[in-house]
């Protein structure tokens, strides 16, 4: 009977760890600044002179729907829109790897399927804040970029904030060239 | 013998166990008193201008990674998410009078499906509120 006990033990332990891998904390501390978050704020953050804010918001959600954008929200009194797009997430790069790394394992004798980890979709949101600039008849428009791919088997693969100093200027560029044709009534 | 039937008969129970739905009223049940959840996620704010202390508090979410999904001026409210590691953290805040010179603002948090009640986390909010818009928040009894 001894013996059955001690065969079943490690079961025991395994099933134990399971149940507390089940139980998530709360962490603390999310809600205070990141590190870096000036030079982020000046990144998402530039200055229009301009004293008419709705002239810049109805520019933003021009802009949005130029870069294909889906306009889910808006709150002109804030000067608040926010939108979202569906794009592709395929990588050529990452898939080959996979797809070689497959046919490696099927040759090894072994079972992989590194494929449907492969980035297949993804939903970027974007919200831009217009509000007037504490000095000057200046406007200030920000603008944030999250995203969330999905993987070949439809599972979310990442979700995170966009940090890329591209992704902002190209907004930027568009938004000043938008701006410029709605001045023009383009 | 007697270990193995115990076994057998613990295994029958969470199996039995299993089988329980958690009933829907349970959503509305908080961990804490609604007195001290109220008292951690509000501050009051020497200030009457709405606009000004809402798009404070847009900017100051940007400032923590938060998208801002929707906002409403009426209601006072502003909703955003952010994402970390692979969790979403969502979080509502409303801004509205409280006599004639004051705001309240009250924040409330979720991580994942957890509703977050750690006061130094609201703190921490508070605090880089009160940075953006250069008022001393205070504490509502």
């Amino acid at each position: 009977m001894k013996l059955a006990f001690r065969f079943l033990r490690p079961f025991f332990v395994i099933f134990f760890c399971f149940n507390l891998v089940g139980c998530v904390s709360v962490p603390s501390g999310f809600l205070k600044p990141p590190e870096g978050y000036l030079e982020k704020r000046q990144l998402q953050t530039r200055q229009y002179e301009t004293a008419n804010e709705e002239q810049i918001v109805m520019a933003v959600a021009g802009v949005l729907q130029d870069l294909g954008f889906n306009l889910d929200n808006s709150e002109t009194r804030l000067g608040l829109v926010s939108a979202s797009k569906k794009a592709d997430a395929k990588s050529k790069g990452q898939i080959t790897g996979a797809v070689i790394l497959d046919v490696l394992a099927a040759f090894g004798g072994s079972y992989s399927n590194s494929t449907a980890q492969c980035d297949k979709s993804q939903v970027v949101r974007a919200s831009v804040i217009v509000k007037p600039a504490l000095e000057g008849r200046k406007m200030v428009v920000r603008v944030t970029f999250q995203r969330i791919v999905w993987n070949m088997s439809n599972q979310i693969s990442r979700v995170e904030t966009i940090n890329e100093p591209l992704m902002y200027q190209k907004f930027f560029d568009s938004l000043s060239k938008a701006i410029f044709l709605e001045a023009q009534q383009v | 013998m007697r270990n193995c039937s115990f076994l057998v008969f613990l295994l029958f129970i969470s199996i039995v166990l299993s089988g329980c739905a958690t009933p829907a009223s349970s959503v509305l049940t908080a961990e804490s008193s609604q007195v001290r959840l109220r008292s951690i996620q509000t501050r009051a704010f020497d200030t009457a201008d709405k606009k000004k202390m809402l798009q404070n508090v847009i900017s100051t979410m940007q400032d923590l990674d938060f998208v801002i999904d929707k906002a409403d001026f009426t209601l006072g409210s502003v909703t955003g998410s952010k994402f970390l590691g692979y969790e979403v953290v969502t979080m509502s805040v409303t801004v509205r009078p409280r006599g004639e010179k004051q705001l309240l603002v009250r924040a409330n948090a979720q991580y994942g499906i957890k509703s977050v009640e750690d006061p130094a986390t609201y703190q921490d909010f508070f605090v880089a509120l009160e940075k953006a818009i250069f008022l001393t928040a205070q504490q509502v009894d």
